[in-house]
């Protein structure tokens, strides 16, 4: 029921306005607002703090069905579920959790600042800074690449308050906009526009000190921590991508007709299809079995590792398909097959690059044998 | 003034569990019915009933005690209720029969509906039906209903206003002229239609889009937090035999066939070209 819900608010209301909101790279406020009125942007919250008290799975399931629609929409929720309210709900004191995720849930889009122009992969050479000074900290620093960032009001900041003690000086920050984050460049991109990614600037930001999340010096690890889970909702993204890329031609090669037959029935046609439902079909296994061993309270980390880079793969490697399927109209941006190739693409790099992922994998293999 | 007891409303929607409107409909080898083996979800139709009793509520407040949904379907059926709960029904009633049963008709239908009915200790006071089912169009179980019961019937609804205190209901009907207004005592019977408010629903929009009228409703989306609290609402499961009724089919259906294709027309270039092409199809009621 949960799947059809999605799926329906998907389709009624996010469809229409898909190719509006890439062409202008912009959400439309309505979409966030739809977001949060059906309960999509407090999945995992607990009843009494106003969310829908549902699992990781659950989740996992109305990332990818909103995907198939619109994978901007999809990442959206996608970062404020997995990301920011995961690591609310998983570090903050009772305190910070009465106090946020009900907002969280409410009306209130959050933004997790952890890359920086200089930081990306290497995370923890992060160059933001935070100064103890009396109850408040100072931060001050520039983050990159922040998903969310343009509409968001809640932001999760992480910046290093020692920088001899390397990376266990970082410490995750909450902060909300008018506190003082500015946003600075809103990037123009290949795909996902209508998910704003911007740099943002903090000048003498200050917080109080009862917005550390988790302890002072521990934010390196709700970054790995939370990033690991992330990843299954990328997968997740990326999986939804390719079904509704996959979706959307296939019925086209049914109808388009060339030299007297349908041109999904030629037997060319018809491997390459089935080769494609094959491949969505093991992106779709590896997704959903790392999300249930998460649930099942199990170590899931090379399975999360495993689904996002082969969902990426398989989300490029099926969109493209898909566009050469519908021939010349799978070219043209009004049938809205060759957004879902452009939007893939971004798979393959955030929230941890293919590469990044294939050697988790092989740590995890060179373990093994040592 | 808090209303008392007597003046508090028990809602029935009876809802169906039908083929998806979006499905496209394959004609079974043997013409004897269509493909099962697809998407089915609740009767567009029905989803407005639902609505229309959640909106009663949200109207008359504490004025309306219950909203009971009700579905005579084979086990999947369940489904159907649960999105009814989730859209905001307070509890089910699964009158289920086996996968391997016929269909279920109007009248058989209707004598479930009223043994449920007349089984509700606390009564019931208004039973809001969708005016038809997408998969045999019939249109006819709420009228059964009806005339079973003895009770009054406004049809092809596309407004309702209740007054709980009077126990009466002001119901604007669509009717091939324009609109009709009715007044009833409760107990009701009302079928819905539709009417266009801005539309939410898109099966709603396609009924819209395949019909001249107006919606009654906009069904709401269920909001993941009210499907979570569905899984909790109880459902009460029952058998025909339990209601004491006979859902033995009375209808045969001879045959099932798709619709003729669509011949493609011609174009003309002339006013006479026309008139020489209708007279050739035979229409003499052409003068030139």
């Amino acid at each position: 029921m949960l799947r059809e819900t999605v799926q329906r608010f998907a389709q009624d209301v996010v469809g229409p306005k898909v190719r509006e909101m890439d062409e202008n790279e912009m959400m439309d406020p309505s979409i966030i607002k739809g977001l949060f009125e059906q309960g999509l942007m407090a999945i995992e919250t607990p009843g009494e703090l106003g969310g829908a008290e549902s699992s990781f799975t659950a989740a996992v399931i109305a990332i990818e069905e909103l995907a198939k629609v619109d994978p901007s929409v999809s990442v959206l929720c996608d970062v404020h579920n997995t990301l920011v309210n995961t690591v609310v709900r998983k570090y903050g004191t009772q305190e910070q959790k009465e106090k946020w995720l009900p907002k969280l849930a409410e009306s209130s889009l959050g933004s997790f600042c952890l890359s920086e122009p200089a930081s990306g992969s290497d995370a923890f050479a992060l160059q933001t800074r935070a100064k103890k000074e009396g109850s408040e900290w100072v931060i001050n620093g520039s983050k990159m690449w922040i998903t969310n960032s343009y509409e968001a009001d809640f932001f999760l900041i992480f910046a290093n308050v020692d920088p001899s003690k390397g990376y266990r000086g970082i410490t995750c920050f909450i902060a909300t906009k008018d506190m003082g984050v500015k946003i600075a460049k809103k990037e123009q991109k290949l795909g996902i526009r209508a998910s704003s990614t911007c740099s943002l600037n903090f000048d003498d930001l200050r917080v109080p000190e009862e917005n550390v999340l988790g302890e002072v010096g521990k934010g390196y690890k709700i970054a790995i921590e939370i990033l690991n889970e992330g990843r299954i909702g990328i997968a997740a993204q990326m999986l939804g991508l390719a079904q509704g890329a996959f979706d959307k031609s296939v019925p086209y090669t049914y109808e388009r007709k060339q030299f007297g037959q349908p041109v999904g029935t030629f037997q060319g046609m018809q491997f390459s299809i089935a080769d494609a439902a094959i491949q969505i079909e093991t992106a779709r296994l590896l997704t959903y079995n790392a999300a249930r061993l998460k649930d099942e309270g199990k170590p899931f980390t090379t399975e999360a590792a495993m689904a996002k880079y082969w969902s990426s793969v398989v989300a490029q490697k099926v969109a493209g398909s898909a566009i050469e399927w519908a021939g010349g109209v799978g070219f043209t941006r009004e049938t809205g097959i060759e957004k879902y190739w452009r939007d893939s693409k971004i798979g393959a790099i955030y929230e941890g690059t293919s590469n990044i992922q294939l050697q988790t994998i092989a740590k995890a293999v060179e373990k093994r044998f040592s | 003034m808090r209303p008392t007891a007597s003046r508090l409303l028990n809602i029935l929607v009876p809802v169906k569990r039908t083929i998806d409107y979006a499905v496209k409909i394959r004609v079974n080898p043997d013409q004897k019915g269509v493909d099962l083996n697809v998407k089915h979800s609740m009767n567009p139709f029905d989803e407005i009933a639902v609505e229309e009793a959640v909106r009663l509520r949200e109207k008359l407040k504490d004025a309306v005690k219950s909203i009971k949904v009700v579905t005579v379907g084979p086990p999947k059926a369940a489904e159907t209720l649960r999105t009814a709960l989730a859209m905001g029904a307070d509890s089910g009633i699964h009158v289920e029969i086996p996968d391997s049963a016929p269909a279920p008709e109007p009248l058989g239908v209707a004598k479930a509906l009223r043994a449920v009915i007349e089984k509700e200790s606390g009564g019931v006071d208004l039973v809001i039906l969708g005016k038809q089912a997408i998969d045999d169009d019939q249109g006819q179980t709420g009228q059964m209903l009806a005339g079973l019961l003895d009770w009054p019937q406004a049809t092809f609804a596309s407004k309702v206003v209740v007054d709980a205190g009077k126990k009466e209901a002001n119901v604007t009907r669509e009717i091939d002229g324009g609109l009709q207004e009715v007044k009833a005592k409760l107990p009701l019977i009302i079928t819905t239609d539709l009417r266009c408010v801005s539309l939410r629903s898109l099966s709603v929009q396609w009924l819209i889009l395949n019909s001249l009228h107006h919606s009654l409703n906009e069904p709401r989306y269920a909001s993941l937090p009210n499907i979570m609290k569905a899984k909790k609402k109880p459902i009460q499961k029952l058998t025909p035999a339990d209601l004491g009724i006979d859902l033995t089919p009375r209808i045969e259906t001879i045959k099932v066939s798709e619709p003729a294709k669509r011949v493609g027309g011609g174009k003309v270039e002339s006013v006479d070209e026309l008139i020489a092409k209708l007279k050739e199809a035979g229409i003499t009621a052409v003068k030139a």
